[in-house]
């Protein structure tokens, strides 16, 4: 472990040493104030530090614990405050107003949500299409990484190379991915298209078409599951094999083990992928920017793809948030809806039914 | 060694034939399952080395009548690609320290230590896990925006066009980082603190010495986690940066993407030595990795 962190410490120290080395003249500037900063958090902790140990000298053990346990959480309740908590708020606050941020800056009650609701041609299909992504995402993505979790779990040969091969896709996002995916996809010149030709089928148009745009878009994000894999893996290799050896010996067979026993007991970490998957499903962004700006015809214009044109491309801030509250709104329902419907199927080990 | 020598092929029991087929149903599905897994990698590194006449051919070639290197330096002439490198590996270094840094010490104070309050925060945190980005997106914006020139930092524009607003909330500690430092701290035996305490060990030395060295395999998750993100973030890049000179590496692919057409080619270059230095860390860390994920095992 030290070797491969000296090694990950080197090579950060060359790659740091050979960004303000070569830096081209006019980012460099960028880069001084970014590195002052970080000089300030940085003797921000080292101050942290002090008052911990000023504070372990003049105390009784206890009182000093109960200081220093705060002073160390201390970032991250700065955290909470400003990118956080206080975020919330003044996001609220800002959907009560029509403003640009420079000259225009008006009380507007709930106007903006008004006209979100009634007005807005975009919403509802953003709406729309976001419902449409998650449900074809979510449920695919948790079928598919568990099924390969599952397969990687047996007793295989080369397991370590399956799971990295695996998991290289998740360690791309984004704008590589989107990009690599025209290129598979495309309905003339994509690789796909040899494989649709091979059946005698004919390639649908995927981005290139109204109807297949949006699945298109849940099928590459289906790609990424390797980090859902890799926490169901996790999640497999935490059930003791006793429980299973156990239904084996009492006659039960390789799928009702699976069924009656491993899932059962897999539920906490399927939930979990399955709330997170949706939270991430609802933020669906990169892709649609990249792929189809949100076309075609507004076919993949995603409630996240709305809040950055409204905000960041027509400069209506205000009306924005207001976009991203009612996000907020719907995810909050969403998960409180799984949340609750997983009294009936998440099972707690210890009998203990929450 | 002679119940080797001794052992003949056993009759063709008919478990046994169900075990074999179970196995080749196994293994077709998981060579069928990485074949599908691994192509779009393949078909990228032949398209970044194809001749720019073969990248969109109809029908398409599964190999390159010749392979040619224009794709990796092309983009370096024509865009400012090895600035975008460098402004890449900036942010992406040193948030990954700040978000170790930071998570480690408040996963240290939840997990090892009590102090009012305590549970409490733990329980915030783990809520805030729900908050959608985007709710805070435009806020934080603004804040970025006008907070510095407000309290007089700044001029106008606060700090926009700088890397601080992608910085500054990795320096106090990302959530799910937290998460899952705390997870894995929790797992330590308490009796190791007892001891170092009674040697007379501070908190700071605790943490410092004790506790860090034994996180060593979730650090290494923390660390492939945060370098992957700020690797190949876009979102906040895109809304923070706007001088070309502080683009990073996705901003520079997409605006090889640009609506003057598509750099097919370079795009599919750049993004095959984009995912080198992720590789590199993968491979580094993978170890730890898989152990600090079963580890802090997450459970719902």
């Amino acid at each position: 472990m030290s070797r491969s962190i000296t090694v990950l410490a080197a090579l950060g120290a060359a790659a740091l040493a050979a960004a303000l080395g070569f830096l081209p003249s006019t980012g460099a500037e960028v880069i001084d104030t970014a590195l002052r900063a970080l000089g300030v958090a940085l003797l921000l902790y080292v101050l942290l530090f002090i008052i911990a140990a000023v504070s372990e000298r003049g105390m009784t053990q206890r009182r000093a614990e109960s200081v220093i346990g705060w002073v160390f959480a201390f970032p991250y309740l700065l955290h909470l405050i400003l990118f956080q908590a206080g975020a919330i708020l003044f996001s609220f606050y800002l959907s009560l107003f029509s403003s640009d941020l420079l000259q225009r800056h008006e009380f507007i009650d709930i106007d903006n949500y008004r006209y979100l609701f009634q007005d807005e041609p975009l919403f509802w299909i953003a709406v729309k299409n976001t419902l449409i992504y998650t449900l074809i995402s979510v449920p695919l993505a948790t079928v598919i990484a568990l099924s390969i979790a599952v397969l990687l779990n047996q007793n295989i040969k080369f397991q370590g190379v399956f799971r990295t091969l695996f998991y290289m896709p998740a360690l791309v996002t984004g704008v590589a991915v989107a990009i690599v995916w025209i290129m598979v996809l495309h309905p003339e010149f994509g690789i796909s298209a040899i494989a649709f030709e091979f059946f005698g089928l004919k390639s649908p148009r995927w981005f290139w078409s109204e109807d297949w745009a949006l699945p298109g878009l849940a099928m590459i994000a289906l790609w990424g599951a390797g980090t859902n894999m890799l926490l169901y893996l996790a999640g497999l290799q935490s059930i003791p094999s006793q429980v299973q050896e156990a239904a084996r010996i009492d006659g039960a067979s390789a799928w009702q083990v699976f069924f009656r026993v491993t899932l059962p007991l897999l539920t906490p970490t399927v939930f979990f992928n399955v709330v997170l998957n949706m939270i991430g499903s609802f933020q669906v962004f990169t892709q649609a920017f990249v792929l189809t700006q949100g076309g075609p015809n507004n076919a993949t214009l995603t409630m996240v793809l709305l809040i950055y044109r409204k905000a960041f491309q027509n400069f209506s801030f205000g009306y924005a948030s207001a976009i991203a509250w009612v996000l907020f709104v719907v995810i909050l329902i969403m998960t409180f809806i799984v949340f609750r419907s997983s009294n009936r199927w998440v099972y707690y080990e210890g009998g203990l039914r929450r | 060694m002679s119940t080797v020598a001794l052992a003949r092929p056993r009759p063709l029991s008919r478990e046994r034939v169900v075990r074999g087929l179970w196995r080749t149903v196994l293994y077709v599905g998981i060579v069928a399952g990485t074949i599908l897994f691994t192509f779009p990698f393949l078909w990228m590194i032949k398209s970044s080395v194809s001749p720019p006449a073969e990248v969109l051919l109809n029908p398409p070639r599964l190999l390159p009548s010749a392979i040619v290197w224009e794709n990796y330096y092309l983009p370096f002439e024509r865009q400012p690609f090895a600035t975008f490198y460098v402004n890449t590996a900036f942010v992406t270094i040193t948030g990954m320290m700040g978000v170790i840094l930071s998570s480690s010490v408040v996963a240290f104070a939840l997990a090892r230590m009590r102090w009012p309050g305590r549970d409490k925060f733990f329980f915030v945190m783990i809520s805030t896990l729900m908050l959608p980005a985007h709710v805070t997106l435009i806020p934080t914006y603004v804040g970025f925006a006008k907070g510095p020139e407000l309290v007089g930092l700044t001029g106008q524009g606060g700090w926009l066009n700088t890397f601080i607003p992608l910085l500054a909330p990795e320096w106090t500690g990302s959530p799910f980082i937290i998460f899952l430092m705390r997870q894995y701290m929790m797992t330590i035996p308490l009796e190791m603190d007892d001891a170092a305490r009674i040697d007379g060990c501070g908190w700071f030395q605790l943490f410092w010495r004790i506790i860090m060295p034994l996180s060593a395999p979730v650090m290494g998750v923390a660390a492939i986690y945060s370098f992957q993100y700020h690797w190949n973030a876009f979102e906040r890049p895109l809304i923070y940066l706007n001088r070309i000179d502080l683009f990073t590496v996705p901003l520079g692919m997409a605006m090889l993407n640009g609506r003057y057409g598509t750099d097919f080619g370079g795009l599919m270059a750049m993004s095959t030595i984009s995912l080198i230095p992720v590789m590199i860390v993968f491979f580094l860390a993978q170890r730890y990795f898989i152990q600090g994920v079963v580890v802090s095992g997450v459970k719902g």
